[in-house]
């Protein structure tokens, strides 16, 4: 593989000449910008995500991760630019029908249905899916998070902050998604849970399935990814190989606590 | 007590579930409206209402405009009365929704309650130029006259009939918002509607579909209205309604048990004040019992709403 460039303005040529034959792009945005109203959070983002890879969103409060992944799955819809997946551009589709395409997004804040049990909140995530397909895909979630199959009757709202993101995890993989964005699935959880989602997290790519991560804990998450983006206002300020980043001078002064 | 006190007081029960199924009915399509997108439907009434007449016009228009002595063509033509109207008012409500509410859904709240209100006096004009000002007469295809003792009290086969209606959809309504698919894309709409999008849930239809099922509960509400008073105006939707409404607040508003509830006791409310010999005040009894519910058990009888957010 090669390396690309750390300096954005010249990534998007670099990500061209990459995309050869056989690289497999699951996810690509070409200079997306997204507004909130008046207000713009993305001001041209470029980046790709390839079949199989762990690549990781990195940035400070308000950088605009969050406002990328939901661009992404079709929450929000961008002003300019495009998203593609799967070589399809998608950017006017409903984040409804994206589902079905194969994008699965666990949201900022968890978004479980607290009034549901946690059986239909997994049954929710499958809720594109044949009554069959839910049925064994059950089943691998419980398998991968046992915590949840013991409390599978209780309400989704009962469950404490770290089951909780187990559950978001797992209904979003109950959809069968080809490319899983998670969105700070680490917040708020003791260390040593979050070990265990990243170790999780890590599984599901093993299993087969392409992550697009955003954590605030940026060290953790370039330790599994292969490659990360930092973001900064609405734009890549930096892309590069997840260890030339959690290298990086300014990374580590900027996101990993360093001075 | 004595054996005449039991008998008015037998005859009254059955009268109040009579009365408190329809409101049910009503009551059931406010909360479920509200439980997912947080709108009084204030046409809700008036949807009733249009049942009410919808249900009278097939009736007589298939030729029916008296009592049915044969048990077998009854239930096929009360079957058949109930599954056109119910499917009508379901369309009306869906078409409602689509073309007066869904481009006000993220309007101030206002906007939507004030189109609400617009909706409401659009129907009432439309059924008043429709059929007249006065009251209507229904068909009678149950009289009230056909009815079996309890003791030396006498309970109309209609009263038991209406009864049984409201108690199977709502058993129905209950089944398939908790146990099915869409029931459950249902309340996760209304739990929180983008989380519900990532699931892949298409929220226009799921509204939709509320909408639908709504309306067509107060469809059946109204043929069951006509049945039992023999008599509609395009008025009756504005009092029914406003009863209704009262009903699911009562109960809770948002949660369909609570709805249920409220319709009951609601029905309940007006035959103790008629019994008492205030049928007059029965108006003020009811929402006497919303002012004081509204400043004591805001959230109602049976408390959270489906509709809680996260
Ligand atoms: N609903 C909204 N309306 C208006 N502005 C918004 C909205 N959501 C986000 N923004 C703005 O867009 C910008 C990007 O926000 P975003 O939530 O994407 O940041 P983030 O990188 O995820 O931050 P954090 O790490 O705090 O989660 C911010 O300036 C934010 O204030
Ligand atoms: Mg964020």
């Amino acid at each position: 593989m090669t390396v690309e460039p750390a300096v954005a303005t010249t990534q998007r040529a670099a990500a061209a000449d990459d995309r050869g034959p056989g690289t497999d792009l699951v996810l690509e945005l070409r200079g997306v910008q997204t507004f909130y109203g008046q207000i713009q959070a993305l001001r041209g983002i470029d980046l790709e995500v390839r079949a199989g890879e762990i690549v990781t969103l990195i940035g400070g409060n308000g950088a605009g991760k969050t406002t990328t992944l939901k661009t992404i799955s079709g929450l929000i819809h961008p002003r300019k630019g495009q998203v593609l997946f799967q070589g399809r551009d998608v950017s006017r589709f409903p984040a409804h029908q994206l589902v079905r395409a194969g994008i699965g997004h666990a949201p900022e804040g968890r978004r479980i249905f607290s009034r549901l049990t946690v059986l239909e909140n997994l049954q929710m995530g499958g809720y594109t899916r044949s009554p069959a397909e839910r049925r064994e895909d059950l089943e691998r979630v419980m398998t991968l998070f046992p915590r949840l199959r013991e409390r599978v009757r209780q309400n989704g709202g009962t469950l404490s902050g770290g089951e909780q993101q187990m559950l978001a995890i797992g209904r979003a993989l109950m959809g069968r998604p080809r490319l899983l964005l998670l969105d700070e699935p680490s917040l708020g959880l003791a260390p040593i849970l979050v070990q265990q989602i990243f170790n999780i997290i890590r599984e599901i790519n093993a299993q087969g399935t392409t992550i697009l991560l955003v954590e605030q804990n940026a060290l953790q998450a370039l330790s599994i990814a292969a490659r990360g983006y930092v973001l900064q206002t609405g734009r890549v300020i930096l892309a590069d190989t997840a260890e030339r980043l959690a290298a990086n001078e300014d990374v580590r002064r900027a996101y990993l606590g360093e001075i | 007590m004595d054996p005449q006190t039991v008998t008015v007081l037998t005859q009254q029960f059955f009268n109040a579930l009579t009365l408190g199924a329809i409101y049910a009915l009503i009551a059931l399509g406010y909360t479920m409206v509200y439980g997912i997108i947080e709108l009084i439907n204030f046409a809700h009434g008036e949807i009733f209402m249009v049942g009410a007449f919808i249900a009278m016009f097939f009736l007589t228009s298939i030729g029916f405009s008296g009592s049915i002595p044969d048990p077998l063509t009854l239930a096929a033509v009360l079957a058949l009365t109930f599954l056109v109207t119910m499917t009508v008012l379901g369309f009306i409500g869906v078409g409602i929704e689509r073309f007066a509410y869904r481009p006000l859904r993220n309007a101030p709240r206002l906007a939507p309650l004030i189109t609400a209100i617009g909706v409401s006096f659009i129907l009432q004009n439309v059924v008043q130029i429709w059929r007249g000002p006065s009251p209507v007469n229904t068909p009678q295809l149950l009289t009230h006259n056909v009815r079996f003792d309890i003791g030396a009290a006498s309970i109309g086969y209609l009263n038991i009939f209406i009864f049984l209606v409201a108690v199977v959809l709502m058993v129905a309504l209950q089944l398939f918002v908790g146990r099915t698919r869409l029931g459950r894309a249902m309340r996760s709409t209304a739990q929180d509607r983008e989380a519900a999008q990532l699931m892949g849930v298409n929220i226009n239809s799921t509204i939709a579909i509320t909408f639908f099922i709504g309306s067509a509960l107060a469809g059946a509400a109204g043929i069951v209205y006509g049945l039992y008073f023999g008599s509609i105006q395009f008025t009756i939707g504005f009092v029914a309604g406003l009863k209704a409404f009262t009903a699911a607040v009562l109960g809770g508003i948002g949660n369909l048990a609570g709805a249920a509830l409220g319709g009951f006791f609601i029905g309940f409310i007006e035959v103790a004040a008629a019994q008492i010999g205030y049928a007059r005040w029965t108006p003020a009894f009811v929402f006497g019992v919303l002012i004081l519910v509204l400043v004591f058990r805001p959230s109602g009888l049976l408390g959270q709403p489906i509709g809680e957010r996260a």
